[in-house]
């Protein structure tokens, strides 16, 4: 609903411009407390900045930022309330783990014994208890992103921003982080930003995605709704992989590609419309699953390996020019057993096409 | 939309932004008083006649038809021309056996090189009225041609700019990526053909700015044309004739246009070259590593010896004729030489060039860091931001002299309210500063541009203000530099003569400018003395330098030296 009430941070036709360059462009978005919200978007989208704008570390052009139903556009960073993690940590590196972590805590008047409990508390919660004495230069970037989350989290602030905190990471600390991560929100129960540009991550670890392009949130929903239902071609192919084929609405509920009569739902379009129909690579099937399902002829002309899956290209000169990919399931595959040059039907459901403006 | 408007509009910043902005602002107003006013005055003062009325550009014009005046210009081109080709050959062999090859010695040949950076540029020339004057001992090396002249300039100015181009080149031929070496020998390149196409591309712009860098330093000295230029006039001595010796301001002013306008140029070449050299290396290249070839790193050894070797002779020439009784037919040692009251003069210009340094080292550092710090780090207006760093660059292309010349200018005009630094140690202390600034804030901006940009971001988030995090982060991160600009600072005020030649009174008198006056009168050895004098205090202060970089340094860098695995 996005009424004041119900949300913890809300923007208002938020904007900002360098120069004549638009980074945002009057973005309204509403969050709710507790919520784990990703900014998805390509580099130069603007989604970095908005998180600056929200933290008051950039000023905004124009509109508002409400924390708790506070208007706080016009505070700056020291007078509001939010930890952030940067993609580079910034950790002081003269001043050992212990230190940086309670850097916040002594300038807000700490007795001593607390603070050494808040931090040995906060080590606990990312296992690194035993790295207190050591300086930053002594940790893997894994270790320091874990101290920069610790020194963000220690003052309780209500509003936690990470900008791409696993980018600068190796793959399987990045994927062990993230797990990391997200279950400690969900036990501190902190509304969280965070901004990335790996579509993965933001599927595993947001309750809520906006994807964001050229300045503008383009679509918001569940990881679920995004990869399900993408509302433009661009979100489909940047999330996940698709199979675009150009065509022309030929009846109602039926399309044509090239010379191919395809059935899906078209209720949003005109006859001779031209259009994008658009697939993903799982949803077609090696095998007839219902009596009602699309038929296309075609031949193999490559199979990737790719562990639990095998991506294979066919080639169906009827429909496309482009390859058609498909991923079938490891199992399946190695029953079936692929090879190039083979013949075969793909059969697709009508309820897995999306239909998008040609 | 109105409402929106009143909001931007009463936008409060941060406390910190805001004092940022306040002391930005005072580091400009600051700027106006001590650099761009007095050049403003110089440049009026150029265009005026005796009683101070507007005469456009009547004085050049006298300027041109002096032939007299027109030859210093061509000689100081000519030295300034010889000096740099000689010193960028011999700097650029040195500072490639140092880095390039497996030569034995290096650190020792490295100490020796930067020697001369501790002395003041007369000392050269005197050491060298030692070596080849009517009384030296290689007179007749010379074939009966006169050290005094433009051999002699040639010779002392090679030797006192030879450490200033080997840093800039050493640094430049350090940056190398040894992947393409190796894959130029994978194509079977040649060791010369590599040297051609990659070894001199690769340090191409470090030899410019070097080139630059040297000529400007020949261009517009004085200190060794004073001492060893005999009847050779150059710009830098006619400035001194016609302010000291005829009173002649306005011709003196002229004659700092002139020796101003290459300097500049140079300034602006130097620096775009400088840009270009940073994009070479990226964060992926793979560091050179010398390999060890016999032949190469013998003649490399003997070419390194035979100067370190000079260095040694000349600055122990100098420390010779200091001790002797009197050259060259008495040379049993004494230490009467350094007894200045003899020649009324006494300890004190000595004292005070130590008391100049210290202040030089202290303010300066403090005023140059901050200013920096503030350049780089804050939140301020984009505008301002750019004006400080141009003011911050531009002492660079400006001479000494001609700096110290726009000082009296503009602090000696009675109507200035500032007119009660004129004379004192202030103004000395000012004008070092501002002379020296360029260098030394560079030296800042690139310690701090490795800090990480976020480190204020995350302060702020913290609630801690941001003189807090400067304190307990900023400055223990930054000590090396800011002492390296502090000894940088105090050696050069140590050493200079140009800058405050036109700026000393009778109870600021300065060690190097002593130097210089007992040469005129004839006391050479007496020159000499107190020319070594200074290379004592240098070396003493370098010295607890390396100490307290080592033992205090070891207490706030702990986080440095301890890159260990963990795993």
């Amino acid at each position: 609903m996005g009424s004041i009430s119900n949300s913890y941070l809300e923007t208002k036709n938020l904007s900002k411009s360098f120069g004549s360059f638009q980074a945002i462009k009057d973005i309204s978005i509403s969050i709710k407390e507790g919520e784990f919200v990703c900014f998805l978007g390509p580099s130069g989208c603007g989604k970095t900045t908005l998180l600056r704008c929200i933290a008051g570390l950039e000023i905004q052009s124009a509109g508002m930022v409400f924390q708790k139903d506070l208007d706080i556009s016009n505070l700056p960073p020291s007078n509001r309330d939010f930890g952030i993690v940067f993609q580079s940590y910034a950790l002081f590196p003269n001043l050992n783990v212990f230190s940086n972590i309670s850097y916040g805590l002594i300038n807000n008047k700490w007795k001593k014994d607390d603070v050494k409990r808040r931090v040995d508390e906060l080590l606990e919660l990312v296992n690194l208890t035993d790295h207190a004495k050591k300086y930053p230069s002594q940790l893997s970037g894994g270790e320091q992103q874990r101290v920069a989350l610790s020194r963000a989290l220690a003052t309780s602030p209500g509003l936690l921003l990470l900008d791409e905190p696993l980018s600068a990471l190796d793959a399987k600390v990045r994927v062990f982080l993230r797990k990391q991560i997200r279950d400690l929100q969900r036990k501190l129960g902190v509304t969280t930003i965070m901004v990335t540009h790996d579509q993965e991550e933001a599927q595993t670890m947001a309750d809520r995605i906006f994807v964001m392009k050229d300045g503008e949130i383009i679509q918001s929903g569940t990881p679920n709704e995004i990869y399900t239902k993408a509302n433009s071609p661009f979100i489909a192919s940047f999330i996940g992989s698709m199979n675009f084929f150009p065509a022309v609405i030929s009846n109602s509920n039926q399309v044509r590609c090239n010379n191919v009569e395809i059935y899906c739902d078209t209720a949003d379009f005109k006859k001779d419309d031209s259009v994008q129909i658009a697939i993903r690579p799982e949803d077609i099937q090696l095998k007839k699953e219902n009596s009602d399902d699309n038929i296309l002829p075609a031949k193999i002309r490559d199979i990737e390996f790719l562990g639990s899956f095998q991506r294979v290209y066919f080639e169906s000169n009827n429909i496309t020019k482009d390859l058609i990919i498909v991923d079938v399931p490891s199992v399946n595959a190695r029953k079936i057993k692929l090879m190039p040059n083979q013949e075969m039907d793909l059969y697709f459901s009508r309820e897995d096409i999306r239909v998008y403006p040609g | 939309m109105k409402l929106l408007n009143f909001a931007n509009m009463r936008r409060s910043k941060d406390s910190s932004d805001r004092v940022g902005q306040f002391m930005l602002v005072s580091y400009i107003i600051l700027f106006l008083l001590f650099l761009v006013l007095p050049l403003g005055s110089l440049i009026s003062k150029s265009l005026q006649n005796k009683n101070g009325d507007f005469v456009g550009l009547a004085n050049y014009n006298l300027y041109l038809q002096e032939p007299a005046l027109f030859q210093s210009l061509y000689n100081s081109l000519f030295v300034a021309v010889s000096s740099t080709v000689i010193v960028v050959i011999l700097a650029f062999l040195f500072s490639y056996a140092l880095t390039r090859t497996c030569m034995p010695f290096k650190g020792f040949f490295r100490l020796i090189a930067l020697i001369p950076l501790l002395s003041p540029s007369i000392l050269a020339a005197i050491a060298l009225v030692y070596w080849f004057g009517n009384q030296g001992i290689l007179k007749e090396v010379l074939l009966g041609k006169s050290i005094y002249g433009p051999i002699g300039i040639i010779m002392a100015s090679v030797y006192w700019t030879f450490p200033h181009a080997l840093i800039i080149l050493t640094t430049s031929l350090s940056l190398s990526d040894s992947r393409l070496y190796e894959a130029a020998e994978v194509l079977k390149t040649s060791k010369l053909r590599a040297f051609f196409t990659i070894t001199i591309p690769g340090a191409r712009y470090g030899i410019i700015s070097t080139a630059f860098v040297i000529f400007t330093q020949v261009f517009t000295d004085f200190g060794v044309p004073k001492v060893i230029g005999g009847n050779y006039n150059v710009l830098a001595t006619d400035i001194y004739k016609e302010v000291v010796g005829m009173q002649n301001f306005q011709m003196g002013a002229v004659i700092s246009m002139v020796l101003l306008v290459p300097a500049m140029i140079a300034f602006f070449i130097d620096r775009y070259s400088r840009k270009k050299q940073i994009s070479l290396l990226t964060s992926r290249s793979v560091v050179f590593k010398p390999k060890k070839h016999f032949k190469v790193d013998m003649i490399m050894l003997c070419f390194c010896s035979v100067l370190a070797l000079i260095i040694i002779l000349m600055i122990g020439m100098a420390q010779y004729g200091a001790i002797v009784k009197f050259w060259p037919y008495n040379l049993n040692f004494t230490l009467k030489n350094y007894n200045f009251e003899v020649a009324g003069l006494g300890w004190d210009s000595f004292y005070n060039s130590v008391r100049l340094a210290f202040y030089a080292a202290i303010f300066g550092t403090i005023i140059i860091f901050i200013g920096s710090y503030l350049i780089e780090k804050l939140r301020i207006n984009e505008g301002t931001r750019n004006l400080v760093q141009f003011f911050a660059l531009m002492p660079m292309a400006v001479p000494g002299l001609v700096l110290g010349l726009a000082y009296i200018f503009f602090f000696n005009a009675k109507d200035n309210p500032l007119n009660f630094i004129y004379a004192t140690m202030i103004i000395l202390v000012v004008n070092t500063i501002v002379h020296f600034y360029t260098v030394s804030h560079l030296t800042a901006i690139t310690a701090l541009k490795q800090m990480d940009k976020e480190f204020e971001s995350v302060s702020l988030s913290l609630k801690i203000p941001i003189y807090k995090m400067f304190w307990r982060v900023t400055l223990p991160v930054c000590l090396p530099p800011i002492f390296d600009i502090s000894i940088y600072l105090f050696v050069n005020a140590m050493t200079t003569v140009s800058g405050v030649i036109f700026l000393y009174s009778y109870d600021t008198t300065l060690a190097s400018v002593s130097a210089i006056h007992l040469d005129e009168q004839g006391e050479v050895a007496k020159a000499a003395a107190m020319a070594m004098l200074i290379v004592y205090v240098s070396v003493a202060v370098r010295l607890t330098h390396t100490i307290i970089t080592k033992k205090v340094l070891r207490k706030t860098q702990a986080w440095r030296y301890n890159i260990i695995d963990s795993n």
